[in-house]
């Protein structure tokens, strides 16, 4: 029968993706780019509208949110998982709104006038059932899948705007967007790139690398010379691993130094960041926050006399408050920090902050 | 030798070629023969140049090659560090006078008497002119110093600072192969930015490099030089004592040849032992400190003095002066430092650095309750020898690389940074990445105290880190992860260039205390501890 299958089939490809999730981010497994894991998520959770069982929009919710919530448990710092779900509940929020007629983008908007003056807007259950519901969330779902494949490039065609020629731009480790970015510029201007190897992992090496193949030239330099090199530069270009709620960053650790030596030499920083990483996150919850990784990257098992009487921590992420960030580039523009939580009220429901 | 074109004696120059082949050190006859020859060459083909056309290039190389044969003549004193006898080394033109014929009938002092004559009239119509760029930082320093306290004093900029400069790289080969020491060749790809300064390669160890002529260089000074090049002997404190104990062997196995005096020919046998020490790794603040110490020692010794006598007598200064300015300052430091340090206290530092090392060791006695935190960074983990010791002596330390100090740093209540040199302007050369952690630091507002001795400083200023700085290996960059080599052909790509820098400079804002012997003084006092120094000598 159709049925029970597909709902195996469902559940196995979830379990597939949870345990994927989990493998990837210890470091040993196949390392998956942000956008990736936004398309598979995204795919996914279309699959489990097509297949999974529900009568109406509020049905609908709670099983994406329950799986949501497996989903971000199992690898709490891929932060585009919890987006894409949160923007998936944002449309179909939207469709069920349209749906039942009523103009909801209005109320959706948190004005403080509204919040005073209609308190019944929560008793919203969405508990009606639209036939044409079902269709609507999957081609909406579709439209969005459109749109994170054209992210990067949308972000790579602004880069003309920003680069001028003889520029000396300084990056740290690997972003995919940012490598596309510069590779976009180059195909006008002709600038050097530095790039900081970002230790223990180096991932600083593929990127410099990749560039270079290019035909941009670029100097690969330690950590610890970045201040040292950094009165030279006229740019710091970066990606991130997420924005959060306030227009900080959650990126690869050594981007908070960076920035603080770009803010003393005043240098702009600018970050590519596509809008699938925005996240309404705040930086405060510390237990959420850091990520940390086997510390024999740091300390190796060979010094095993003194590995036993010392603590070692590599931490993965560093924190950049939004004072040190010049400008965000993202596929629908560039915008500066400070309008990022206007940004965030457009593609999340504030009740969905909390999945 | 390569350019000697017309030479009068070719038996001469026979004698000199087998002397060369057979490494055996030049008698002081065939030496001065070599440079009475090269100096008539140079004057013939000056002569020719000056008539034929007005380059800066030929006028630039006639000051400094006839100011060169200037410090050779043992007759000279060498404590003033020859400014006055060798000054005009700026490269800047408008030599009016062209040399008289120089006649080998005139004696030395008439012909150095000229000399200055004619460097005098130089100098006095170059301030008129001012005309180039690169007489203007040394001319423009000189009228504004006031005559009565500050002598004008004629930076010539050194050598290595100068590897882009093909007469500068030329005059260096020239002034080994008279000191018969070999010449090391660049390595790799230079950054563009840092193409002024040498970049050597570590791999292969310097005697498959060069070939060292044994007999004219000490061998406690080719074991020096082979350590130094392999980074067996680093930090400013442990190069500077094996130097000195290095000059203390070739001290006591030194005999004075006859019709030499001692204060003379010592000084003079060290020159070419300097030279192949740059060549390893360019010197550092402290050695070059420490080096002019013992040329004023050596050149102080009275001539009636017995060579027994005088051997002793420099043997205990350069005792006294370890002494003096590394183990008993290193006390002073520790005991100033411990009252910085109280209990409950996470101190943070980085690398290793002997003397901040210390300094905790000695709180640690003392009882003091607080832990360490040790930052790192690549390529060279210094971080990972100052862990051990710390460890050994009980102290409970925490290990991290320097992308996570901003981690790190909020549980911090102290920086404790150690220092290669302090610069005039206030700023502090240290290991590369010091300065990241000082302004780090500054952003979550802990302090930052420099620990440095007081030999180290140094009457050099400098802004950023670019201008003056050490390359190291481009290949200590190379790391295999996950089994795979990312930048192993990073020579074949032409538009690929790695960074190895060994020092940076951090402003003096950034630091807020300087912990020296002589006591705790902000950053910016450096110049009057300085002149007090000056004073005493």
């Amino acid at each position: 029968m159709p049925g029970p299958d597909k709902e195996t089939d469902l559940t196995e490809r979830i379990e597939a993706f949870l345990s994927d999730l989990k493998r990837g981010g210890s470091g040993t497994g196949p390392l998956r780019g942000s956008a990736e894991t936004a398309r598979e998520t995204t795919a996914l959770l279309r699959r489990i509208t097509a297949q999974a069982r529900w009568n109406s929009a509020g049905d609908l919710m709670e099983i994406i949110r329950k799986e949501g919530r497996r989903m971000t448990a199992a690898q709490p710092s891929e932060t585009t998982v919890g987006n894409m779900i949160r923007r998936v509940l944002k449309i179909i929020r939207e469709e069920y709104a349209r749906s039942r007629g009523s103009s909801e983008e209005a109320d959706q908007q948190e004005s403080l006038h509204k919040l005073l003056t209609s308190g019944g807007l929560s008793e919203e259950n969405f508990r009606q059932h639209f036939a044409a519901l079902k269709a609507n969330v999957i081609e909406a779902i579709n439209e969005l899948l459109t749109e994170l494949e054209g992210t990067t490039d949308n972000i790579s065609m602004q880069a003309l705007e920003h680069i001028h020629s003889n520029e000396v731009i300084m990056t740290i480790g690997r972003s995919r967007t940012v490598e596309a970015f510069l590779k976009d510029a180059r195909r006008k201007r002709k600038f050097h790139v530095i790039v900081a190897e970002c230790a223990p992992f180096c991932q600083g090496h593929e990127m410099a690398t990749n560039l270079s193949k290019a035909d941009i030239e670029t100097t690969v330099i330690t950590d610890a010379a970045i201040f040292a090199v950094m009165s030279r530069v006229n740019k710091v270009i970066i990606g991130t691993q997420t924005v959060l709620a306030n227009g900080g960053l959650r990126a690869v650790n050594g981007t908070h130094t960076l920035a603080l030596a770009a803010k003393h030499h005043s240098t702009p920083l600018i970050v590519c960041a596509p809008m699938f990483k925005l996240s309404p996150q705040f930086p405060n919850e510390e237990d959420t926050f850091h990520k940390f990784v086997s510390p024999h990257e740091v300390l190796p098992f060979t010094e095993g006399e003194i590995l036993s009487k010392v603590n070692v921590h590599c931490p993965v992420f560093d924190y950049v408050p939004p004072e040190l960030i010049t400008l965000f580039i993202s596929n629908i523009g560039g915008h500066a920090p400070s309008y990022i939580y206007r940004l965030m009220s457009e593609l999340y429901h504030p009740e969905d902050h909390e999945l | 030798m390569a350019d000697s074109g017309e030479t009068e004696g070719p038996g001469n120059k026979d004698v000199i070629e087998r002397a060369k082949n057979d490494g055996r050190e030049l008698t002081k006859e065939e030496k001065q023969r070599l440079r009475k020859e090269k100096k008539q060459q140079k004057k013939g083909k000056e002569k020719k140049d000056d008539k034929a056309s007005q380059d800066g290039e030929k006028r630039e190389k006639k000051p400094v090659s006839s100011a060169s044969p200037a410090p050779q003549p043992a007759t000279q004193p060498p404590t003033q560090k020859a400014p006055p006898a060798v000054p005009a080394l700026v490269p800047v033109p408008a030599s009016e006078t062209p040399p008289p014929g120089d006649k080998p009938a005139k004696s030395k002092a008439e012909l150095k008497a000229e000399r200055r004559a004619r460097q005098e009239a130089e100098r006095a119509s170059k301030q008129g002119k001012k005309g180039d760029v690169g007489g203007q930082q040394v001319a423009a320093g000189k009228p504004k110093a006031p005559p009565s306290e500050l002598q004008p004093v004629v930076k010539r900029l050194p050598e290595y600072m100068q590897a882009d400069n093909p007469e500068v790289l030329k005059k260096l080969a020239k002034k080994l192969e008279r000191q018969q020491i070999p010449l090391r060749s660049d390595y790799g790809y230079k950054v563009s930015l840092f193409s002024h300064l040498h970049q050597y390669s570590r791999k292969a160890p310097l005697t498959q490099q060069l070939s060292i002529p044994s007999t004219v260089i000490h061998p406690a000074i080719v074991r020096l030089g082979l350590q130094y090049s392999q980074g067996i002997v680093a930090g400013s404190n442990a190069r500077s004592v094996a130097l000195l104990h290095a000059f203390k062997q070739v001290i006591r196995d030194y005999t004075t040849p006859p019709n030499e005096e001692l204060s003379r020919d010592l000084v003079n046998k060290l020159k070419p032992y300097i030279s192949f020490l740059n060549q390893c790794r360019p010197l550092s603040a402290s050695m070059g400190n420490a080096i002019k110490y013992i040329k004023k020692e050596i050149s102080n010794i009275p001539s009636q003095c017995k060579e027994e006598e005088a051997k002793s007598k420099l043997l205990t200064c350069i005792e006294c002066y370890i002494n003096e300015k590394i183990i008993l300052a290193a006390k002073a430091i520790a005991k100033s430092s411990i009252e910085k340090i109280s209990d409950g206290d996470v101190i943070l530092v980085y690398g290793c650095s002997s003397l901040v090392n210390h300094i905790l060791c000695e709180a640690f006695e003392k009882n003091r309750k607080f832990r360490v935190i040790v930052v790192d960074s690549r390529p060279r983990l210094e971080g990972r020898e100052a862990l051990r010791r710390l460890v050994q002596r009980g102290i409970s330390c925490t290990y991290v690389l320097i992308s996570a100090v901003s981690y790190i740093l909020p549980e911090v209540s102290k920086v404790f940074l150690g220092a290669h040199a302090l610069l005039a302007n206030g700023y502090v050369m240290s290991r590369v990445g010091t300065s990241q952690i000082a302004l780090v630091a500054k952003a979550f507002n802990v302090p930052v105290l420099v620990c440095c001795e007081t030999y180290k400083f140094c009457e050099r200023v400098q802004t950023d880190s670019f201008v003056s700085n050490e390359l190291d290996d481009p290949d200590d960059l190379i790391v295999t992860r996950k089994g795979k080599t990312q930048l192993e052909h990073w020579q074949d790509v032409r538009l690929l260039g790695l960074l190895n820098l060994v020092y940076d400079v951090t402003p003096p804002d950034f630091v807020d205390l300087v912990i020296t012997d002589l006591g705790m003084i902000p950053c910016t006092s450096v110049p009057v501890v300085l002149r007090v120094k000056n004073v005493d000598q």
